[in-house]
């Protein structure tokens, strides 16, 4: 059995973990809101351009864009979407495994990936499997500005513009609640028709200059936004799913500490029993 | 009262401004334009510069924005404001830097793509957490 004091230095250090694991639990707490708040913020942006988009695919201009021309697909483009520190449970763990799945499942199918990956934890995983990364992105922070992310999302904008891949998926945790987070896989091109009761009648937009620039603009800027959105739930996802995650290491701490404490009382107890036992033992044979 | 139009002006990071308004002005990129309830349904792409929404009798609140879209429906402005600067080199700046990060990444890769491996690894790891988790609580 160990000794009393290093017992006693053990449950020291596990205090001080706890205490570490405690802070960042609130930490991440405080985060969690902050990010709620971001992606609540986020969403009126997010909604009206999906909704102009709508009304565009409705309306039939007489310019069909590139995003909404179905290809044979050949290559596919996979934005990943990860977080840029650890020490947040199965979150990216679940990232992985949805997308490597993914990933299997079209390369038995013939198709190529191609990856773009957002956040440094996705960064070193596809990295060591190997994966066929055209564009990378990281340090995103607490609060993400659009003008970070730009970079690499234009970079798989024009690798659909060109051909080089022919559909284009993300991979991102959605927030459900503070205990759920939700690996979801959406495609973001071809655009799939938003369908909206609100858009049965036809009418059209006056386009100024024209239809071709305004809808250029218009859908780069809505693929930004989907990105976007997706890295900000990422977000709330990592700090709630921190929290949790620091939650049960301080409870786990605090048991360890309670068990250890049980081991010490024990050995305290057995050593003063045996000096008393040795003392009436020394006093008899006198 | 005269008749107003609903103006929204969000960014992708924010809503900037929500309300009513019986003018509005944007800098459109043909030039400004100035938008009346039951204008007809317009998209256009804006400059940078300013948004100003007018209300009679009353101080005009301007918003300063960095281009965007707008689009007009007929009692309604929805103005998409860009928060990113959107310059052509500077997007082809920002994204020759996502590709050069993916190239330093990639530069000292190992072996071929193995996802079969990857993945068994990956389950195997997440079975030992697993139960190591088990041991720990039926201790």
């Amino acid at each position: 059995m160990a000794s009393g004091k290093e017992i006693r230095t053990q449950i020291s250090s596990i205090k001080s973990t706890q205490k570490i694991t405690r802070a960042m639990e609130m930490v991440a707490a405080s985060k969690m809101r902050k990010a709620q708040q971001q992606m609540e913020r986020s969403r009126p942006y997010a909604d009206k351009i999906r909704a102009v988009v709508g009304h565009l695919a409705h309306a039939h201009p007489e310019y069909k864009h590139p995003f909404m021309i179905e290809r044979p697909v050949k290559r596919i483009g996979l934005i990943i979407i990860t977080s840029d520190r650890g020490l947040c449970g199965g979150l990216n763990t679940n990232v992985f495994k949805n997308a490597l799945k993914n990933m299997k499942a079209w390369e038995q199918a013939g198709h190529e990936i191609e990856v773009c990956l957002i956040g440094s934890k996705g960064m070193g995983f596809f990295k060591r499997i190997g994966a066929n990364i055209i564009a990378a992105t990281d340090q995103i922070g607490d609060k993400p500005d659009l003008q970070e992310l730009i970079g690499a999302i234009s970079v798989m904008l024009d690798a659909y513009k060109k051909g080089e891949i022919d559909q284009l998926n993300v991979v991102y945790n959605q927030f459900v609640n503070t205990m759920t987070q939700e690996v979801q896989v959406e495609q973001l091109l071809p655009l799939e028709p938003v369908d909206d009761d609100e858009l049965k009648h036809y009418w059209d937009y006056l386009y100024e200059p024209d239809s071709k620039e305004v809808l250029d603009g218009l859908l780069v800027r809505y693929m930004e936004s989907r990105v976007y959105q997706g890295v900000v739930e990422n977000i709330a996802c990592e700090q709630s799913a921190r929290m949790v995650a620091m939650k049960s290491a301080s409870d786990n701490a605090g048991d360890i500490i309670d068990e250890l404490q049980l081991v010490y009382n024990k050995a305290r107890q057995a050593a003063i029993t045996q000096e008393l036992s040795e003392i009436v033992a020394g006093a008899a044979a006198v | 009262m005269a008749m107003t139009i609903q103006v929204e002006i969000v960014s992708a990071e924010k809503t900037i401004f929500s309300g009513k308004a019986e003018m509005v002005f944007a800098p459109a990129s043909m030039g400004e334009v100035g938008i009346s309830p039951r204008h007809s349904p317009l998209l256009t792409s804006l400059k940078p510069g300013e948004v100003r929404t007018h209300i009679d009798n009353k101080e005009d609140q301007s918003f300063f924005v960095s281009g965007g879209i707008l689009e007009v429906q007929p009692h309604k402005v929805s103005v998409l404001a860009d928060t990113a600067v959107r310059a052509n080199d500077l997007v082809e700046a920002a994204a020759l830097e996502a590709k050069e990060r993916a190239e330093k990444l990639l530069s000292d890769k190992k072996a071929d793509v193995d996802y079969a491996k990857a993945q068994a690894e990956l389950i195997e790891a997440m079975a030992q957490l697993r139960s190591i988790e088990r041991i720990r609580k039926g201790r």
